[in-house]
């Protein structure tokens, strides 16, 4: 039973390409053949007097489904070629299947567990194999991870000691949480495949332009992706943002750590939306960068979403730009509750928006308030009229 | 969170997936981009109920926004203008005879097409108590057709109808402009009820959560019910479907106010799967 278990770690420790090229079962009598060489004692009580390898053959011939594993056996195993096609004869007698076996040859009877060799689910390897129980414990979602192509046999030819651990060990030295070690690892498994100097050096490089150890792990953890990008791209961006927005080191620093994913994209659509800021919105350079240091998320909006928004709000509800500019939560919120609320208002005669006039409703309450929040403070009507207009739209 | 009862890794959801991941959505009567109001749709087994619903002639009700003044080449608001005309001869009383006319004409034609013999004493009451309905195909007809609000240019429309798409009541709105000798265009159309399934009891956009539409599914089981039955009536003798059966197949449809029937999906295949724990 010990030998057994020994063939099913060595079955796991094996990238399962190489399981895939021989049946389990010739691995199994591989390893049986090596180990019963070197041992002397062995558990067949009635075959005492015979060599080693013949006691192997026997074994082999008293086992149900001799004929596959002796052809293997011929083609491995050289020396007991002879030997094998005497035994055979003999134990062709013996061979079938109705025959009565002793108590000992029967408990010897390991039926190995055959992995499929192929499977489009994650799901038969999760008990054997090391790396993917270790991570499901972790608390990856596998499931999300299998469909995304590839991934899945590259999780599995993982292995956990010399590759999982060690990066895994990397990020929490990092300050990552273990609660959010599972998220970052479905978000971005390739991590788990980057050399582990590449991680060093970028972590070096964020470090020496003076983010902190907690703003570090905080971009990781907001954008799994970020350690995969090489440093160039990285002093890029970060060139990028400060040139381009003017805005000073410290500040570029903020937004950065706050919405990570801009060092991730490309910078092509931030560029096309502060082209669009600039030219159609027509906002001034200062106005643009207050904007994006309170709201950064404006840089990689939907450009057509924000048009709407701002068509909108500047030319429905008449709100000039440097309302906009002094409250750019805005340009982030969803267009249909600004619309709804803003009808509502209107409905009701309070839409006013103008900070010089009675009864001013500034734009980040208009937006920022829950909707029994905003019905009972700033509308001054019940949730339930909201709705009722909500129908009529 | 995990069934504690089998803790092997094989079954937790990490590795399976969750547990409701396709969903079947069906949609009753379909509303256009450009229109808003009740939507009704079905979800898992309640799809059947919605085909019973399509075939059952159940009446609509919309409110037509109307606008004087412009033609355009989709009837809307939003086209482009390929002529605009004075209204100000327009007043309410030529547009009640107006509409009055074309609910002549559409009587007609429910006549017509339900294959009645009016001459005929059963034909005469079905017709007083509203219970004609036009059999097999037709094209679109107003039961009923009534100006709520009237403010030069702007009025509005309240219609039922059997058959209709929405474009056609946008032609209607054009074609009452060019009755009145004017033109007119459609600047907004709103349906309040779809059969049994009324405005008030349509969800709105907050309440898109698997809560809500299980009680809505809950109030609406009877009317289900009914449609079913009456559909199973209509069959021949060969289904036999007990009160219970019904009553268990009964998972239906629901109302929402826009169309946005994929969101549904995936909020329903997220929150059904945490309730399941």
């Amino acid at each position: 039973m010990r030998v057994c278990q020994r063939c099913v770690s060595l079955l796991l420790s094996r990238p399962l390409s190489a399981v895939l090229q021989h049946s389990t079962r010739a691995l199994h009598q591989r390893s049986h053949l090596t180990l019963l060489q070197h041992s002397t004692r062995h558990t067949l009580s009635q075959r005492h007097s015979r060599q080693t390898w013949r006691h192997f053959a026997d074994h082999q011939a008293a086992s149900p489904d001799v004929y596959n594993m002796i052809d293997l056996a011929q083609k491995e195993v050289v020396p007991l070629n002879s030997d094998v096609h005497r035994i055979d004869l003999d134990a062709a007698v013996h061979t079938s299947p109705l025959q009565e076996i002793s108590e000992e040859e029967a408990v010897q009877i390991q039926v190995p567990s055959a992995l499929p060799p192929e499977s489009s689910t994650l799901r038969p390897y999760v008990d054997k194999s090391e790396t993917l129980s270790k991570l499901v414990q972790l608390g990856v979602n596998l499931w999300k991870l299998e469909q995304r192509p590839n991934v899945g046999s590259m999780l599995v030819r993982l292995d956990f000691h010399a590759d999982v651990a060690p990066r895994l060990l990397f990020l929490k030295d990092l300050g990552v949480e273990e609660s959010k070690l599972g998220q970052l690892v479905t978000k971005n498994p390739f991590i788990l495949t980057e050399s582990l100097d590449n991680l060093e050096a970028r972590v070096s490089y964020l470090k020496s332009k003076k983010f902190s150890k907690q703003s570090v792990a905080a971009m990781v953890s907001k954008a799994p992706y970020l350690l995969n990008f090489s440093v160039e791209r990285l002093d890029n961006r970060l060139g990028f943002f400060q040139k381009q927005l003017g805005l000073s080191a410290e500040k570029a620093r903020d937004i950065v750590t706050r919405l990570p994913k801009l060092l991730c994209g490309s910078l092509e659509p931030i560029k096309e939306n502060l082209k669009v800021c600039e030219l159609e919105f027509g906002f001034r350079g200062n106005e643009i960068q207050h904007i994006v240091t309170t709201v950064p998320k404006v840089l990689i909006a939907n450009k057509r979403k924000l048009t709407q928004i701002f068509d909108f709000v500047h030319n429905t509800m008449d709100v000039p730009h440097s309302l906009v500019a002094k409250f750019p939560q805005v340009l982030n919120a969803k267009f249909i509750r600004i619309r709804e609320r803003h009808l509502f208002l209107e409905y009701l005669g309070r839409a006013q928006y103008q900070p010089s006039q009675p009864n001013y409703i500034s734009l980040d309450r208009l937006v920022f308030l829950p909707d029994d929040v905003f019905c009972s403070e700033v509308a001054l009507a019940t949730l339930e009229d909201f709705e009722r207009f909500q129908k009529t739209l | 969170m995990h069934n504690y009862k089998s803790m092997k890794l094989m079954n937790f959801s990490e590795v399976t997936g969750p547990q409701f991941h396709k969903v079947h959505v069906g949609v009753g009567h379909r509303l256009d981009a450009f229109s808003s109001g009740v939507l009704v749709l079905g979800i898992g087994k309640g799809n059947g109920v919605l085909e019973h619903l399509c075939k059952s002639h159940v009446t609509r009700d919309y409110m037509l926004e109307g606008e004087f003044g412009k033609a355009t080449d989709n009837f809307t608001h939003t086209g482009r203008v390929i002529e605009k005309t004075t209204y100000d001869h327009v007043t309410l009383d030529k547009l009640e005879r107006v509409l009055a006319m074309i609910q002549g004409a559409n009587q007609k034609a429910l006549i017509m097409y339900s294959q009645v013999d009016l001459h005929t004493q059963e034909a005469y009451e079905l017709a007083v108590r509203g219970l004609l309905y036009p059999h097999g195909k037709s094209p679109p007809i107003l039961t009923g057709l009534r100006c709520i609000h009237f403010n030069p240019p702007h009025f509005t429309l309240e219609v039922q109808c059997v058959n209709e798409t929405q474009k056609y009541l946008r032609k209607l709105i054009h074609e009452v402009g060019l009755e009145l000798r004017t033109s007119a265009v459609c600047s907004g159309v709103r349906r309040t009820r779809d059969g049994p399934f009324k405005v008030e009891n349509a969800l709105t956009r907050q309440h898109w959560t698997a809560g809500s539409i299980i009680q809505a599914i809950a109030h609406f089981s009877k009317a289900t019910r009914k449609i079913r039955k009456l559909e199973m009536y209509k069959q021949t003798a060969g289904q036999l479907n007990s009160n219970a059966q019904v009553q268990e197949q009964t998972r239906m449809c629901e109302n929402l106010v826009k169309t946005y029937s994929k969101r549904l999906t995936s909020v329903i295949a997220t929150k059904g799967y945490i309730t399941k724990y």
